[in-house]
């Protein structure tokens, strides 16, 4: 287990054989509805953004959010409210969820970031469940039973999102622009300073960054962005429930990253797809579906931490030889340069 | 557990040892001997990789080749609490003394392994200080104390074959003189000893013979009758 | 008096003895998780379900085999144990080297598969479990049931004696001293691999004692374990990982607290322990009686 030569999965950049790249993805995506329902792709694609959310999160801070429903359903009642019963306009709505997600965001964000690592994910668990329990006892959000029957207006007053296919496109539309979003922020100098605070935060300490404040807006970002998903995700089931601030919602975007490969730019998308085909193919087993969430955990942690994405990436570079490589980082590899890691190596190593 | 009384005449026997940190290779095919009954001490600036030929003997060092064995039994696949119960005990260059734990658990802590060892009185009457300091916390006390402390903790395990990593390192001279009083006893009754040391005038007053480390090999090695009588060659080793 | 504060003396009392009792399970599952903690370093985000597996062992110790509650008081803490232990050696050492939010995920993982198993073999709504003491004293200002009574007895017993084991004698120092230098620890011929199992699997067989005080209370359900896990998780914060001592006495402390605030403030009672948590995160990060690593 050779930890320093261990490589880092290749961030892309932007180079010609890339853009063709996603010209073919945009170009698949295009024509999705053609052959697939569309509703299950709108689905796809809103979840895709809130796994982009949380992996931009994880993947360039190294910090993992076990609460991030609260901003993925908060947001989702807000918009719906707005839709149901203030009768705002669609595109106001929607940027009242994100906003109020980003509002938030950086609440959580200004308590959560005082504590690194586990502790951090065990808090912002803690707050979520406490937002939870909010959503519970908030009249507004309708209890159990959630804001049903949200109407789905017209887009900008001329766009005629009612109809599944127009509302299709327009999700494309919101899903390529934070596509687009993510990708600037990981090749940006703030995504750099994103990942060498990840890495090391001593060190990035002291070079003088003022590593909370860089922390905090990453996590902002994300929290807005999982509130985009959310309010879009009201759209297309013109429904908000305790589902989406629960846990289990958390749990499952976790899953999502984590199988479509942390760090990587088209993991959330697999990682969605995997996820929601997972889902219906247990359509009448519903009470397995923990199993196999678990199982899937259990599974890709120890065989295929990289992910989907993060695993291709690999072999596509083990057959490149590509020798500008730079050593891992420590989340989107498995191999850590942590402290405690490797003490329990140390404690438990039995290869002499 | 191997019969002391039947000692073979090498203690340790080192041959073609590499030992690698990661990718680092830090140990350049190692070789020499220790013979039983012996002192003998490892040489060098910091960085040669005495620290870590010791690391090495008694397990810590995972990646690792070559042989290494200890009164004739072969280790360089073991364990470290494998490599223990065959008679040889460590005391790191940091002293590893825990602070969770009081001056009495600290001694206490190491199991007897061999009951040719030290009893508990005989190991205070070496070092009369720790039974006074019995009840404070481990890191309380000075660093010679604590070095008293590494000391005296693993001569309670019976072990023979000692493993000491710069024992006088940064003490005051009234201490030093008095672990060298300590080595020179245990070596009477028969101790085998090998020895990290910066100190070079100390190593002198207990050793048998010298090794000196540079680059995780072995470039020379001299008795140490030979270096009292070679001052020039004194010179140019203690300013190393 | 029979007021305080406006409260009638039998509610308080009542509702002090839920806050004791609820005190005792957070003190026990949080002393379990920071025994774990401290030896190897992980977060046994399964811990929940270890809970629940205790509470369902006792069950199914009833239901197959007609053990009774005293013995599966005894056997269910070793079983469940015993799996732990298969858990860590089998799962959980491939973890080591990698992150630690990896180990994280895959105790993660493993309570998901446990919790869901159990909810497709006996459905989320409850089993019913009889209670071994029936019947309570009269305090005068309040009725004490005794299996409350021994809840609270079992649990202060438990953590006693854990606090006394690593505290107060020798394998406890072993435990101790292999928490500070597992290497060094290991030069003495200390098997401290071997160590880091047993102490998980004595951190799990805490968790399933507690699951087995928990069983006959209200019903043995699935989901038991996870909503009771993630206040524990908050009281581990507010208490802070460094010491033994100080989640218990936290634990006890918040239960009681809880149940004042459900006196005298009902409708922050389901979050004041978070309340709580988000205070010192902002005031004492480490926690009331952590140590900056």
């Amino acid at each position: 287990m050779n930890s320093v030569t261990e490589k880092r999965p290749h961030i892309a950049s932007i180079r010609p054989r890339n853009t063709r790249w996603f010209i073919a993805l945009l170009g698949v995506l295009a024509l999705a509805p053609m052959f697939i329902y569309p509703i299950f792709l709108t689905k796809l694609l809103c979840f895709a953004v809130f796994a982009m959310a949380f992996s931009l999160l994880i993947g360039q801070t190294g910090l993992l959010s076990f609460g991030h429903a609260m901003f993925f359903g908060g947001s989702a009642y807000v918009t719906a409210h707005a839709l149901k019963i203030w009768g705002l306009p669609t595109e106001v709505a929607i940027l009242l969820g994100t906003v109020f997600s980003a509002s938030l965001g950086l609440l959580v964000g200004l308590v959560a970031i005082r504590r690194q690592g586990i502790y951090f994910a065990m808090i912002t668990l803690a707050l979520a469940q406490m937002f939870f329990f909010f959503c519970v006892g908030l009249p507004a959000t309708g209890g159990d039973d959630g804001i049903n029957a949200v109407p789905r207006r017209e887009l900008f007053s001329v766009i005629p999102i009612a109809d599944d296919r127009v509302l299709y496109y327009v999700v494309l539309a919101f899903f390529i622009a934070s596509f687009l979003l993510v990708y600037r922020v990981m090749h940006s100098p703030f995504g750099q300073v994103l990942r060498a605070i990840r890495d090391n935060e001593a060190r990035a300490v002291s070079l003088g960054y003022e590593v909370g404040r860089y922390k905090l807006i990453a996590f902002v970002l994300s929290a807005a962005l999982a509130g985009l998903a959310g309010s879009l995700k009201v759209l297309v089931f013109r429904l908000a429930t305790l589902v989406d601030v629960s846990w289990s919602t958390s749990g499952e975007v976790i899953l999502m990253a984590l199988v479509g490969g942390i760090g990587t730019v088209t993991g959330p998308l697999l990682g969605a797809a995997f996820m929601l085909t997972l889902q219906s193919a247990l359509q009448g087993l519903a009470q397995w579906m923990p199993v196999a969430q678990g199982a899937v955990f259990v599974v890709t942690v120890l065989l295929l931490p990289r992910g989907i994405a993060g695993t291709l990436g690999q072999i596509r570079k083990r057959s490149r030889h590509n020798p500008s490589d730079k050593p891992i980082n420590h989340v989107t590899t498995p191999h850590g340069n942590n402290r405690a890691a490797r003490a329990l190596v140390d404690k438990t190593d039995t290869n002499a | 557990m191997p019969k002391m009384s039947d000692t073979p005449s090498l203690a340790l026997r080192v041959r073609d040892l590499h030992g690698y940190y990661g990718p680092s290779h830090v140990l350049h095919g190692m070789a020499f001997d220790v013979p039983t009954g012996e002192v003998v001490t490892l040489l060098g600036r910091n960085g040669a990789g005495k620290t870590t030929t010791m690391r090495a003997i008694i397990g810590l060092l995972h990646q690792r080749t070559g042989s290494i064995r200890l009164n004739g039994k072969e280790t360089i696949h073991l364990q470290p609490e494998m490599i223990a119960p065959l008679g040889v005990a460590y005391c790191p260059e940091e002293r590893g003394i825990f602070a969770s734990l009081s001056v009495e658990e600290n001694l206490m802590l190491p199991p007897i392994l061999n009951p040719d060892g030290l009893s508990l009185n005989e190991v205070l009457a070496h070092f009369p200080r720790l039974a006074e300091r019995a009840k404070s916390p481990g890191t309380k006390l000075s660093g010679g104390e604590q070095q008293m402390l590494a000391i005296a903790r693993i001569l309670r395990t019976g072990a023979r074959f000692l493993l000491l990593d710069e024992p006088t390192e940064g003490l005051a001279p009234v201490i030093v003189e008095h672990i060298g009083k300590v080595l020179r006893e245990l070596k009477q009754r028969g101790y085998t000893i090998l020895l990290v040391e910066q100190n070079l005038e100390f190593a002198m007053t207990v050793a048998d013979r010298h090794h000196v480390v540079e680059h995780g090999q072995i470039v020379d090695s001299f008795t140490n009758d030979e270096l009292l009588s070679d001052t020039d060659q004194l010179q140019i080793y203690l300013g190393v | 008096m029979d007021e305080l504060f406006g409260i009638p003396l039998p509610a308080l009392a009542g509702q002090l003895t839920l806050g004791l009792i609820n005190g005792a399970f957070y003190a026990m599952l949080s002393l379990g998780l920071t025994v774990i903690f401290g030896m190897l370093r992980l977060i046994n985000f399964t811990h929940g379900a270890q809970f629940t597996l205790g509470a369902f062992g006792a069950w199914m110790a009833m239901q197959y085999l007609h053990i009774p509650y005293w013995g599966a008081l005894i056997l269910v803490p070793v079983v469940v144990a015993a799996l732990g232990i298969l858990t860590e050696r089998i799962l959980l050492r491939r973890v080591y080297q990698m992150d630690e939010l990896f180990q994280l995920l895959l105790t993660f993982g493993l309570a998901l598969i446990a919790e869901g198993m159990l909810s497709v073999a006996y459905g989320s709504s409850g089993l019913p479990y009889d209670n071994p003491m029936p019947g309570g004293m009269d305090l005068g200002f309040m009725f004490l049931p005794y299996y409350r009574a021994w809840i609270v007895t079992a649990s202060i017993l438990a953590c006693f004696g854990t606090w006394f084991a690593i505290e107060r004698t020798r394998l406890g120092a072993y435990l101790r001293a292999a928490t500070e230098k597992p290497q060094l620890v290991r030069t003495f011929g200390i098997n401290v691999p071997r160590m880091i199992t047993l102490t998980y699997g004595f951190g799990v067989a805490l968790a399933a004692l507690a699951g087995v005080l928990a069983a006959p209370m209200d019903q043995v359900k699935p989901a038991m374990g996870s909503a009771l896990i993630i206040t524990v998780f908050a009281v581990v914060v507010i208490g802070g990982m460094g010491s033994i001592l100080g989640s218990v006495v936290t634990g006890f402390a918040l239960g009681i607290l809880e149940a004042l605030t459900k006196v005298y403030y009902p409708p922050a009672s389901s979050v004041v322990i978070f309340l709580i948590m988000t205070i010192v995160i902002l005031f004492k990060p480490v926690g009331l009686f952590g140590r900056q690593a």
